[in-house]
């Protein structure tokens, strides 16, 4: 039998696990014993893990520190969604609509990607952060300032003011700051977890590939990559769309497990939460980020018994947690248990 | 490898954790009495035996920016299930609010932890936005809420068991206008909004359309952001060149707080008007009190009434919380006892499910007068919104008094 790379066993053993989870809780949820809370929060963690996953592909495999993610999250919420609404009467299947709103989200976060990665991507470091950190205000504010109505006569679009002039049977979709209400709640776990397989399947085909190698060249050392005639300003678009892409669609699921969503909740902080994941996870590691970012949506809640100091234990636990990863007693603890069990395999 | 099994460790203390919370909020459900079970305000006074409890349930900001409602809720409705658990009657609560930190998903997150606690009835969201989401909530799963502050129309729209203690946004605006037009306060009016917060909009779109057919001219009309909200100068600036003899401030009271403070540095003293948010401004801890000499506002409670059960409250509210309550606290206060009374009128008993109180409960709001501290003889129509109404007040001082 031929023997599997390392990086292939990690990865099947990435895809094995999440296939593993989601089989566990969907048979914890037919077998009655799921709580509301963890049930309700089952769509809102696969949102959260696309995006971990999307934004490793940015700050661990491109090396680029992005601080704007949830402004893309924002573009495929809002688009996925006034998607999903528009075709309520043209696709009798919800599923069907919200995979359609899905593509949407993530086209409409890709382009999005692609105009802000013309002028950003040919920065460096720092200045990359600084600059998609603006950009996720700027979306912001431009979700926050924008109407939008559907009638008889197709969209009606416009800025600052509500003065859309639709027919009086149009329906507004997107409220400037009330952002969008009445959202058919279509998003389920299923449809989570088919995205969660899907970006991890393009992003271990990416980076296992030419382009991939490309990107990671790139990352380790930009000007010899340069110097080898490898495209810099290419392969760091192509790496940065995709993960725009990815979050795109992300937003659009988490958007539609809701029935009301604001542009403020896709501010700087949603960004940070998201780059916490990336960091806890390990850079570069998608096993981590999947699990990182399920333990950390699920930890606030489940803190609920401390009452006010819910968030200081939340915390206390996260910087436990990042010291017990960077403590080198307990890595090499695992090291070498790590390597006893492997040494007893191949005897 | 190393890493993914240091996160294992990681997910498993994590998971250690979750189940500890998991398995005391089942001990809790089992025995309802139990004071042990994880809430951030709970009633612990023993129910006598043989009267009926009722899992009363709530989420709203106990922390974050706007934990000053969600927290003045939690405590009147505690206040207000004590007594009337003291008082014996038949119909006994158990209270337990959730903190939904100002946010949708959060607050749907809270709303799921009340809903494995086993909420019967439920006080929906304390604020718009997350109300919004959880009473999409409330309204799949049948359990009937009755929000005591969140304003917004989308709360109640399309759901035949949401129902609101306060007025709607949309009514805010229209009788603030119509309240300077008659008052004949001002004929120069400038407003400063948040155009990026449900409430602020709602009540600014209202305001506008009442406006002008009211011999209002609305001369300025200025906005302020999330994030922006903290130098006023061009705005105040704009509605002092334009001459305004009155500005409407339809927002939350810590930006006005800083408005005002801003505007007596410029010297511009117009009249200052604001809504039901403003109500607070006087406990913002740093204010000076001073600042906010003759601002007026609309809202449906004044904690200086001469009413008995007013007083009562007022004064239960300071010696157990050290403040005095605002209108949210009034408005969740009048949540509590108007459930006491619409249950004991439909004969509910607590072995009901929530379905069938949400049913009972429908028919009671929509046919019940409840007179409360917020107004006497309210009643809802099949919409949800309440009928009641406003009292305009100004703060002399540091002190809200009444204005009629």
């Amino acid at each position: 039998m031929k023997k599997l790379t390392k990086t292939s066993r990690n990865n099947f053993l990435t895809y094995g696990f999440v296939i593993l989870s989601y089989v566990v809780l969907q048979a914890i949820t037919a077998g009655g014993h799921m709580s509301s809370m963890l049930k309700g929060q089952l769509v809102p963690i696969c949102a959260y893990v696309v995006m971990a996953i999307s934004l490793n592909l940015t700050v661990g495999i491109l090396g680029e520190l992005s601080l704007g993610h949830a402004g893309f999250m924002s573009v495929g919420a809002f688009m996925g969604t006034t998607t999903a609404i528009a075709l309520k009467n043209v696709i009798a299947s919800p599923t069907l609509r919200l995979v359609c709103a899905l593509i949407v989200g993530a086209i409409f976060a890709g382009i999005i990607g692609f105009l802000v990665g013309i002028p950003v991507l040919r920065l460096n470091g720092d200045y990359l952060a600084i600059v998609t950190l603006a950009f996720g205000e700027i979306i912001k504010s431009i979700f926050n300032n924008l109407y939008l109505g559907l009638d008889e006569h197709g969209f009606h679009l416009s800025l600052l003011d509500n003065k859309l002039h639709m027919e009086p049977e149009g329906k507004l979709i997107i409220g400037g700051p009330m952002g969008i209400g009445g959202i058919q709640k279509i998003s389920t776990f299923t449809v989570g977890f088919a995205l969660i397989m899907v970006c991890l399947i393009v992003i271990f085909n990416l980076v296992n590939s030419r382009a991939g190698r490309a990107i990671m060249a790139i990352r380790d050392n930009r000007i010899a990559a340069e110097s080898v005639g490898i495209p810099v300003t290419t392969y760091k678009m192509m790496a940065f769309v995709t993960s725009a892409a990815m979050a795109g669609a992300a937003g659009a699921l988490f958007a539609m497990n809701f029935s009301t969503f604001v542009a403020n909740k896709f501010d700087f902080n949603t960004s940070i939460l998201v780059l916490v994941f990336v960091v806890l996870g390990g850079l570069g590691n998608m096993f981590g980020s999947i699990i990182a970012a399920a333990a950390l949506t699920i930890l606030p809640e489940a803190l609920r018994q401390f009452a006010s100091y819910r968030m200081l234990v939340y915390a206390i636990v996260l910087i436990l947690v990042m010291l017990i990863r960077n403590n080198p007693t307990i890595r090499s603890f695992f090291e070498r248990f790590r390597l006893s069990k492997k040494g007893g395999a191949e005897e | 490898m190393k890493k993914a099994l240091s996160l294992m460790l990681a997910l498993v203390m994590v998971l250690a954790l979750a189940a500890c919370g998991g398995s005391s909020t089942d001990a809790g459900s089992s025995t309802p009495a139990e004071t042990t079970t994880p809430a951030a305000t709970e009633s612990s006074t023993p129910a006598p035996a043989g009267a009926q409890v009722f899992k009363l349930g709530g989420t709203g900001p106990l922390t974050g920016g706007a934990a000053i409602y969600g927290q003045a809720c939690a405590n009147a409705a505690q206040i207000a299930v004590e007594e009337i658990n003291a008082a014996g009657g038949n119909i006994q609560f158990e209270l337990n609010y959730q903190d939904d930190a100002h946010d949708a998903e959060k607050a749907v997150n809270a709303y799921n932890t009340l809903k494995d606690w086993g909420m019967q009835i439920s006080l929906g969201s304390v604020t718009s936005t997350p109300c919004v989401a959880t009473s999409a909530e409330t309204f799949s799963d049948r359990i009937f809420a009755l929000t005591p502050s969140a304003s917004s129309v989308a709360v109640i729209d399309g759901k035949d068991n949401q129902f609101q203690m306060c007025f709607t946004d949309p009514n805010q605006g229209s009788a603030s206008a119509q309240y300077i037009a008659d008052k004949g306060l001002a004929t120069k009016v400038a407003v400063i909004w948040k155009n990026d917060d449900v409430y602020s909009k709602g009540i600014y779109d209202t305001f506008m359309a009442a406006a002008p057919g009211l011999g209002l001219e609305v001369v300025s009309d200025t906005t302020f952001q999330d994030g922006n909200d903290t130098n006023f100068s061009v705005q105040i600036a704009d509605a002092q060149s334009k001459g305004a003899e009155l500005v409407f401030l339809p927002m939350y009271y810590t930006p006005a707080s800083l408005i005002f403070a801003q505007a007596k540095a410029a010297g511009y003293a117009p009249i200052w008007f604001g809504v039901d948010g403003m109500d607070g401004i006087l406990t913002l801890e740093g204010f000076d009190t001073s600042l906010a000499e003759g601002v007026m506002l609309l809202t449906p409670f004044n904690a200086d009434s001469d009413d008995q059960r007013t007083q009562n409250f007022v004064a239960k509210y300071q010696e157990k919380f050290g403040d005095i309550p605002n209108q949210f606290a009034a408005d969740a206060y009048d949540c509590v006892y108007a459930y006491a009374q619409a249950l004991e009128a439909a004969n509910a008993t607590a072995d009901m499910s929530a379905e069938q109180l949400c049913d009972l409960m429908i028919g009671q709001f929509t046919s019940m007068n409840f007179d409360g501290l917020t107004g006497d003889g309210m009643s809802w129509d099949a919409s949800g919104a309440v009928t009641k109404s406003p009292k305009g007040m100004v703060i002399q001082n540091g002190a809200y008094v009444g204005l009629d």
